[in-house]
C-alpha cells in the first residue's frame, strides 16, 4: 500500500491558484434582452416594470431600466469562449475523466446592469479541498468570478464550489 | 406589496413566491440563458443521468425565483446585494416550487439599512431544495 494519499489536484491548479484569467467581454446589453430574461424567469406572470417599462423605471431611484441582478450577458456568445483546461479541474491519476457537480455560489452585487452596458468577466481558483464523501473521493473547487461594466464599475462577484468526483 | 426597514424584525418571514414549473418554464429559461442541457429538456436524458422521473429543473431558475421573490418583497427601489445557495436536490417537472425566506439580522453598514435573511426554495412536499442566504438593503 502506498504512503501517498489520493489526490485530483493537479501542478496547473497550483500554479493557477489566486492568478486572474483572461478577461473576456459580452456584447452590450439591449432592453429585449432584459424584457425577454424577465418574463422566461416570471413566466407565466408579468414581470415587474422596473424590468421592462422606460417611463415608469425613470421615476425610481435607477431613472431608467436596470436588469434582474441574475440577468446573464454573456448568453448567446457569437464566438464560444475556449473551455478551461480540465486539468485546472482535477484529474484523477488513472486519467478517467471526472464527473462534475455545481455545489452552489454565493454572489455580491454592486452596480446594476443597464440597457447599453458592456460587461467583462474574469475567473479566478481561490482554492480547494479534497474529502472521501458519499461519491467516494472528492474534490471541492472555489472559485471566484468578478464582472465589471464599461466605467470599470464592479457590476457582480461570484464565489462558487465544483464538485468533482 | 413592499416593506420598509423600520417595519421588518428579525424572524419576520418573506411572503411566499411560487411557481409550478415544467417544460414551458426551463424552455423559456434554457433560450435566454442559452441553456440547453438535455437532461433539462428531455426526459429520456434525464433518466440517462440519473432522475428516474425523466427531466429536471435548473439550479439556476430556482436561483432566479429567489431573486424574484426578493424584488416583490423590498419594492423596485430598494437593492439586491447578495443571494447565495447550494443546490442539495433537484426539482421534478411540475413541483410546485415555494421561495422562503426569514430574517436573521438588521445592520446599518456601508452607508445602507441591510437585512439579512435565510433563504430556500421548497417543493410542495415542504422538501427544501437550495438552503441559502440574502442579504437586501432598504
Amino acid at each position: 500500500m502506498s504512503d501517498e494519499a489520493i489526490t485530483y489536484v493537479t501542478d496547473e491548479m497550483r500554479a493557477a491558484q489566486g492568478v486572474w484569467g483572461e478577461s473576456r467581454t459580452a456584447p452590450p446589453i439591449t432592453e429585449t434582452d432584459i424584457r425577454r430574461w424577465a418574463m422566461a424567469t416570471h413566466y407565466p406572470e408579468t414581470p415587474p416594470r422596473i424590468y421592462w417599462d422606460a417611463e415608469y423605471a425613470a421615476a425610481t431611484r435607477w431613472g431608467g431600466i436596470i436588469a434582474p441582478p441574475d440577468f446573464n450577458p454573456f448568453a448567446w456568445p457569437v464566438e464560444r469562449p475556449k473551455g478551461g483546461s480540465p486539468a485546472l479541474a482535477g484529474q484523477r491519476p488513472d486519467g478517467k475523466p471526472l464527473t462534475g457537480m455545481n455545489g452552489g455560489q454565493t454572489d455580491t452585487y454592486g452596480a446594476p446592469m443597464r440597457p447599453g452596458d458592456v460587461i467583462s468577466a474574469r475567473t479566478r481558483l481561490v482554492d480547494w479541498n479534497e474529502r472521501e464523501g458519499r461519491l467516494g473521493h472528492t474534490l471541492y473547487v472555489r472559485s471566484e468570478i468578478e464582472w465589471r461594466n464599461q466605467n470599470g464599475e464592479l457590476v457582480k462577484t461570484r464565489m462558487s464550489i465544483g464538485i468533482r468526483y | 406589496m413592499t416593506v420598509s426597514y423600520e417595519q421588518i424584525k428579525i424572524g419576520d418571514k418573506l411572503p411566499d413566491w411560487s411557481r409550478k414549473t415544467g417544460f414551458a418554464e426551463w424552455n423559456r429559461y434554457a433560450a435566454v440563458n442559452e441553456e440547453f442541457v438535455p437532461f433539462h429538456m428531455d426526459d429520456e436524458a434525464g433518466r440517462r443521468a440519473g432522475n428516474e422521473q425523466g427531466a429536471f429543473g435548473m439550479g439556476n431558475l430556482r436561483y432566479a425565483y429567489i431573486v424574484n421573490a426578493l424584488r416583490e418583497w423590498i419594492g423596485d427601489d430598494a437593492i439586491v446585494r447578495e443571494v447565495g445557495c447550494q443546490y442539495r436536490a433537484i426539482n421534478q417537472k411540475d413541483d410546485v416550487l415555494t421561495v422562503t425566506g426569514e430574517v436573521t439580522a438588521k445592520k446599518a453598514e456601508d452607508g445602507e439599512n441591510r437585512v439579512y435573511l435565510d433563504i430556500n426554495v421548497v417543493t410542495q412536499t415542504g422538501a427544501p431544495t437550495c438552503p441559502g442566504h440574502a442579504v437586501v438593503a432598504l
